[in-house]
């Protein structure tokens, strides 16, 4: 594995370190994870898999829950659909 | 139809943090066919967080230890059904059975969340969430961060993040001073813990930290401008850029309930050789109780050895953890919540962050299940499992046994735990 690696967030290219979760590289890029059903803006909460906050669609799956996934090369992160 | 695969095992452990790899490796130590599963990539749980890479001293020592073992890991496990003696997983969208004639459910804890204005902003998230986020990535050099709560994670995350780089401006604890001295006091009796608490109070001694202080408000307009902290029946306003809060930890019992495990006071019920009240099924960790990594490590070596009928060596360890679990009470007097941080919330603060529904619609009810039927708190992908919490020490409310799927899976998955009886009595299915 590379020490850096570039994945893409809303279409956006960024470069994260290997060992970065898909959360962590939206953070990063200063894009919220999801919009709420009221339309708040939200960013990744508790970290382990458990709030859902975080779910986003990763390399077309959606609902993938970003704090337990780590980036690869080229990934495909949105969270703007 | 019906293309999952299915593993056999004499030994199946849920949760791949200390206890459970502890389990796991004097498990199949032993002799024994293991399956171990964990819902994150690499082993280590939220404590060794990283795997074999990331670790160091006796994490290091047991990932090592583990790895020479012919235990059988399976990552981004999450099992989410059971059936008599047979799990179900979903491993990246396929679903997965083992079928095992001893269970140890090592499933571990998650922070506690109370809910405050603000709560919802984005950079606002718990203690444990932000060391979690650091460890895999979040640069936070500059950063100004408040760390607020409860509990002995508050100053292990400040120290964390300091060594990032990041300028902690506050840590905020609701337990009051004479309450945390006296928690120091007692963890200093602890071999080796002195040291490490001299070298926390060492490294944190030039940030301001509070006693009987709790955040009240998070504030900015898109996203976390700065915190209002009350302390001393007063309340000041801490400009930062991540607010890091929750207060404690709560077990992970879901998977024990599901198996009809008896619980008491909220943990899972064990015997000394951490058997639950289901003869087959074992637990170990912070679902029995909240007590640290070296409680953790002797309750799973024990339920390692228990399922694999060592009682003997599993005898020996019994001393060893009597004394570690004096940690579990001097923890629960040490961090109890206070009264005040029952009337945090607004009428318009959000309580069920899924579904967005405020303590207004909310706090007229008189029950969790009232709740979730008229206003659809706890009815989200999360299942309750962060307003849950909460409203069970604002309100008292008992949020009950849950139902599968433990968590949102696809229709693929939950097709393959159907069994032939669901499929002639589809009347629980179909709803």
């Amino acid at each position: 594995m590379p020490d850096r690696l570039t994945v893409r967030v809303n279409g956006e290219t960024i470069e994260v370190e290997a060992g970065t979760t898909a959360a962590v590289a939206s953070l990063i890029a200063r894009v919220p994870s999801r919009t709420s059903v009221m339309g708040q803006p939200r960013t990744p909460f508790c970290g382990m898999g458990v709030c859902f906050e975080c779910r986003m669609i990763i390399d077309g799956i959606p609902h993938s829950k970003s704090c337990q996934i780590l980036v690869r090369p080229g990934m495909d992160i949105r969270t703007d659909e | 139809m019906n293309n999952s695969q299915t593993i056999r095992a004499d030994v199946a452990i849920v949760g791949a943090g200390p206890a459970g790899i502890a389990a796991a490796t004097v498990a199949a130590e032993s002799g024994k066919s293991v399956v171990l599963l964990d819902d994150n990539p690499q082993p280590g749980g939220q404590i060794w967080r990283g795997g074999a890479a990331a670790a160091k001293g006796s994490a290091a020592q047991w990932l090592a230890r583990l790895a020479r073992t012919s235990v059988h890991l399976i990552g981004d496990a999450r099992v989410f059904n059971a059936d008599g003696m047979t799990l179900f997983a979903e491993v990246r969208g396929n679903a997965v059975r083992v079928a095992a004639q001893k269970i140890i459910l090592a499933t571990g804890s998650r922070e506690r969340f109370l809910p405050f204005p603000g709560w919802t902003l984005p950079n606002v998230m718990g203690a444990g969430a932000f060391q979690a986020l650091m460890k895999t990535g979040l640069p936070v050099s500059g950063k100004r961060v408040v760390i607020a709560g409860t509990g002995p994670l508050l100053l292990a995350v400040a120290s964390y993040a300091v060594e990032r780089g990041a300028n902690v401006v506050a840590i905020a604890e609701q337990t009051s001073w004479l309450r945390f001295l006296g928690f120091g006091i007692s963890t200093s009796l602890v071999p080796g813990k002195a040291r490490e608490a001299i070298r926390l109070l060492w490294q944190l001694r030039h940030i301001p930290q509070y006693k009987s202080c709790w955040p009240v408000a998070a504030c900015g307009r898109n996203t976390l401008e700065s915190v209002r902290l009350s302390h001393g029946g007063t309340s000041a306003n801490v400009p930062c850029d991540y607010l890091a809060c929750g207060y404690h930890l709560v077990p992970c019992v879901e998977l024990a309930q599901l198996l009809g495990c008896r619980i008491l006071d909220g943990f899972v019920a064990t015997n000394d050789l951490q058997q639950s009240s289901m003869p087959n099924v074992y637990s170990a960790g912070e679902p029995t109780g909240i007590g640290g990594v070296e409680l953790s490590l002797l309750e799973g070596e024990i339920a390692g050895h228990s399922a694999a009928d060592q009682f003997a060596a599993a005898k020996d360890l019994f001393r060893r953890r009597s004394l570690a679990r004096r940690n579990v009470r001097a923890i629960a007097r040490a961090f109890a919540l206070r009264e005040e941080l029952k009337s945090i919330w607004q009428d318009e603060t959000i309580l069920c962050r899924c579904e967005d529904v405020s303590f207004g619609k909310v706090r007229t009810m008189d029950s969790w299940r009232a709740a979730k039927l008229h206003t659809r708190c706890g009815m989200g992908p999360c299942q309750g499992r962060i307003c849950g919490g909460a409203t069970e020490f604002l309100f008292g409310w008992n949020v009950g046994l849950p139902r599968p799927p433990l968590f949102p899976v696809s229709c693929s998955s939950l097709r393959q735990t159907l069994t032939e009886s669901d499929l002639s009595n589809s009347q629980g299915v179909s709803q």
